[in-house]
């Protein structure tokens, strides 16, 4: 049958992407189905391309350490696409005392699954990076923590997969996964049927409904949130930085230009257009929040801000995991807002499970049943 | 819907491949050619993939003309591609200028 494929891959954004990558490098047949007419619409082309162990929930950083250690350097070179990967680490900038003790937490959580993470003062700090205020008194420091492009990363795995054979189907919207004779089987889109042996869902918050037509749900909402990039500038630092008080974050990438994300603190209240519209206020904030931390770019010029969705999950981690009710389905789901930096290992975990292989690391800490009433 | 696995065929080398088309990003019109062969077939993902329309005009000087290009590789007429969105600012802004929309107590 043509439209027949081992797997089918529901969503191309980045963890679809290098699914769909890894799983023809086994020699498994893929259909990647993207509502959108473009690869990666979602929070892949939208996010501000992180690559941190730090600052992550300790169910989550093996996952972030794996990925660290074991794909990202090489990533470049395997897609044959400079996805500008840089690894100088990840500075966690603190103003107070209470941002202090914030962070310590985090240091101390993380060294003790062994990351290397230490505290720095302030002093030390500007040494690191002479562009910070005075105002920062102290940050949490992960050397091999970094940044990378997460445009050209997922158009390389898009690209990559497409080369191998992958099919990739753009503007095809999926409404439901069929069961037959009890197992996850067809999909069905507002224009065709397809059918695969197994069947991935990696469509960001709007796996939820298409989760929903064989019965699962997963407890998440889908929060607009903001970036802005400013026009190139000189080579400035090159470390990723965050904030203990979540005024912003962001990181100068290869081509000069700053790309920063930044709230409003109204993002769980936005009003949602549906079209992932700008706000008019969350641009001037995130502005204020830099400008206070990094005075020297005032005068540097915003070229472009956007908006993009999280799927954030009720319990701050996501859900990569096989589906028992719907045997062949496996949802990858919920990723929080730090999708990006892991999407390299989940894509190659997620092709070892639809390829009825062990997975290289235990995923159980992410399964869909985990949730559980308060009372 | 489109099917990826639709080929625009090989890509032939053109005499004028060096000319640059975007000006502020220096992209030249064989790499938006490339990028259309390598699968990038709209307007979005040759401005992700090459940063054409990306710099300080943001694509009001070569918009025309990178699409122009991609449509003949596509062998599609060019108004059936959809444009890239438009994003504020309108005109670059500097951040000290956004920073204090709310006055001087902002700045």
């Amino acid at each position: 049958m043509h439209d027949y494929s081992d797997v089918i891959i529901i969503g191309g954004g980045i963890i679809g992407c290098a699914a769909a990558y890894y799983l023809r490098k086994k020699g498994l047949s893929v259909i990647v189905l993207e509502k959108s007419c473009h690869i990666g619409n979602g929070g892949s082309g939208r996010n501000g391309g992180g690559v941190r162990q730090s600052g992550r929930d300790v169910r989550e950083l093996p996952l972030a350490m794996y990925a660290v250690k074991h794909m990202w350097p090489g990533l470049s070179e395997e897609l044959g696409v400079d996805v500008e990967y840089c690894q100088e680490g990840n500075l966690r900038l603190g103003k107070t005392e209470e941002h202090l003790n914030i962070l310590q937490g985090l240091t101390k959580k993380a060294s003790s699954c062994g990351l290397d993470v230490r505290m720095l003062d302030g002093e030390e700090v500007r040494r690191m990076n002479p562009y910070l205020s005075g105002e920062v008194v102290g940050a949490s420091f992960c050397p091999t923590d970094g940044h990378a492009n997460p445009l050209k990363a997922t158009l390389g795995y898009y690209m990559r997969a497409r080369e191998l054979g992958a099919r990739f189907i753009t503007g095809e919207e999926v409404r439901g996964i069929r069961k037959i004779k009890g197992k996850a089987r067809q999909v069905v889109t507002k224009h065709n049927i397809y059918e695969g042996d197994k069947i991935i869902l990696a469509a960001g918050y709007e796996s939820r409904d298409i989760a929903a037509t064989v019965g699962i749900d997963i407890p998440m909402s889908n929060v607009l949130i903001e970036a802005l990039v400013t026009e190139a500038q000189p080579p400035m630092f090159a470390q990723m930085l965050g904030t203990a008080g979540a005024d912003f974050y962001g990181h100068q990438t290869k081509h000069g230009s700053f790309v920063f994300g930044g709230e409003s603190g109204f993002e769980q209240v936005n009003r949602d257009s549906g079209h992932m519209a700008v706000s008019s206020v969350t641009a001037s904030c995130t502005c204020r929040g830099i400008l206070r931390y990094i005075p020297k770019l005032a005068r540097a010029k915003i070229v472009r801000t956007w908006a993009g969705y999280e799927d954030v999950c009720i319990d701050g981690v996501p859900v990569i995991s096989p589906v028992e009710e719907a045997p062949g389905m496996i949802l990858a789901c919920a990723f929080t807002g730090h999708g990006f930096g892991i999407a390299p290992v989940t894509g190659y975990l997620l092709a070892q499970m639809a390829a009825g292989e062990k997975t290289s690391l235990d995923l159980s800490a992410f399964r869909y049943d985990r949730f559980r009433p308060v009372i | 819907m489109t099917d990826r696995t639709k080929d625009p065929g090989m890509f032939v080398p053109e005499p004028d491949d060096d000319r640059i088309i975007c000006r502020c990003e220096e992209i030249t019109k064989g790499e938006i050619r490339r990028a259309v062969h390598a699968g990038m077939f709209t307007l979005t993902e040759i401005r992700r993939f090459l940063r054409t329309g990306m710099g300080l005009c943001q694509g009001q000087t070569c918009g025309g003309m990178v699409r122009q290009i991609v449509a003949k590789e596509l062998q599609v007429p060019p108004d059936t591609l959809e444009p890239a969105t438009a994003r504020a600012p309108m005109r670059p802004v500097e951040m000290w200028v956004l920073a204090r929309e709310g006055g001087e107590e902002d700045a």
